[in-house]
């Protein structure tokens, strides 16, 4: 199926929630309301036609200027050897995205890492905890504004720049 | 052991530090510890080709059984606190190696916000093999070169400071 109808059939289930839909991007993009996420993706993943089996990346883009950061699901369907982009935006000072943890046991990591590296936080995931980074880390290494610390544990981590 | 500083120097005690010098560089055992894509060149310098054991070089998977770590790969604030660890749990005498450009000063990924640029900001170093990844025969030198320097150790005259009593 291609990203005609997905985005015809998303938009005639859930309306409202899907607010824009971008057909000429080179992946076509949908961007939904945080509070539907997990709804819209159980159904694109139960639907007999779509059966979006397969979540193959999540991550995150820190919009800093627009004051919002982007959760992007990139969905494959197996069954069906077609693909959907979705998008999520939510505020940067309070991020904060449902997460999909129970449709795709995959979204595990993916997620644990985007709230690792920028901070956002996925409510009802089983075990929200930094992935890459110390435990005891302070910030999120990959937000714009991120402010490296002078040392850790003693260890110092200013650097020369070679970039010069 | 009870016999370090207990003798004065002499051909006796010269000739005995050679002994446990050459027993010493005779068996270099090293952790088996590796970081990332360096560690494969350890396996292969470990291995039939290069074969360091012939050096008496052999791989112990447990720091209490280690005289020497081989730090391979790039360090990670994160591994950086465990590598401390690790090398406090080694016995004395201990040395390290830093193999590769990312031990001994952090390498391409040294500007990362993740990475410690450099080994020797959290332990002491022996000896710096360059290379990226260096290769096993690159090891190997290093490996000879730490030798040369065990080779120098003495044990049973230590030269420390004088300790001169205060009032």
């Amino acid at each position: 199926m291609d990203a005609v109808s997905i985005h015809g059939r998303l938009q005639g289930r859930f309306g409202e929630s899907v607010s824009s839909v971008d057909n000429d991007a080179m992946s076509p993009f949908a961007v939904v309301e945080a509070g539907a996420i997990r709804d819209i993706c159980r159904w694109l993943r139960d639907d007999e036609d779509l059966r979006f089996d397969c979540l193959s990346n999540e991550s995150g883009v820190d919009y800093k200027d627009e004051g919002y950061i982007e959760v992007v699901y990139h969905l494959f369907s197996y069954a069906q050897r077609h693909a959907l982009v979705l998008k999520v935006r939510t505020p940067r000072d309070a991020a904060v995205v449902p997460s999909v943890e129970m449709v795709w046991r995959a979204a595990n990591w993916m997620e644990r890492e985007i709230y690792d590296l920028l901070g956002v936080h996925f409510t009802d995931h089983s075990d929200l905890r930094r992935l890459l980074m110390p435990e005891d880390w302070v910030g999120h290494p990959l937000r714009k504004d991120f402010v490296e610390p002078e040392e850790y544990h003693g260890i110092n981590t200013s650097r020369e720049s070679l970039l010069r | 052991m009870a016999l370090i500083n207990s003798f004065p120097e002499g051909v006796l005690t010269t000739k005995a530090d050679q002994l446990l010098n050459w027993t010493r560089k005779s068996s270099v055992w090293w952790m088996l510890f590796g970081l990332a894509c360096c560690a494969i060149e350890l396996m292969q310098t470990q291995g039939p080709r290069a074969d360091v054991d012939r050096f008496g070089a052999a791989p112990r998977a447990s720091p209490r059984q280690s005289d020497l770590m081989v730090v391979a790969g790039t360090l990670t604030l994160k591994m950086a606190l465990r590598t401390k660890v690790l090398y406090e749990q080694m016995p004395e005498p201990r040395y390290v190696i830093s193999m590769g450009a990312c031990a001994s000063c952090g390498g391409l990924f040294q500007l990362a916000y993740s990475v410690c640029d450099g080994v020797d900001k959290v332990v002491p170093v022996d000896v710096y093999v360059p290379g990226c990844p260096p290769r096993p025969e690159a090891l190997t030198e290093g490996i000879l070169k730490l030798q040369e320097k065990m080779m120098t150790e003495n044990w049973l005259v230590r030269r420390r400071p004088e300790v001169t009593a205060t009032a």
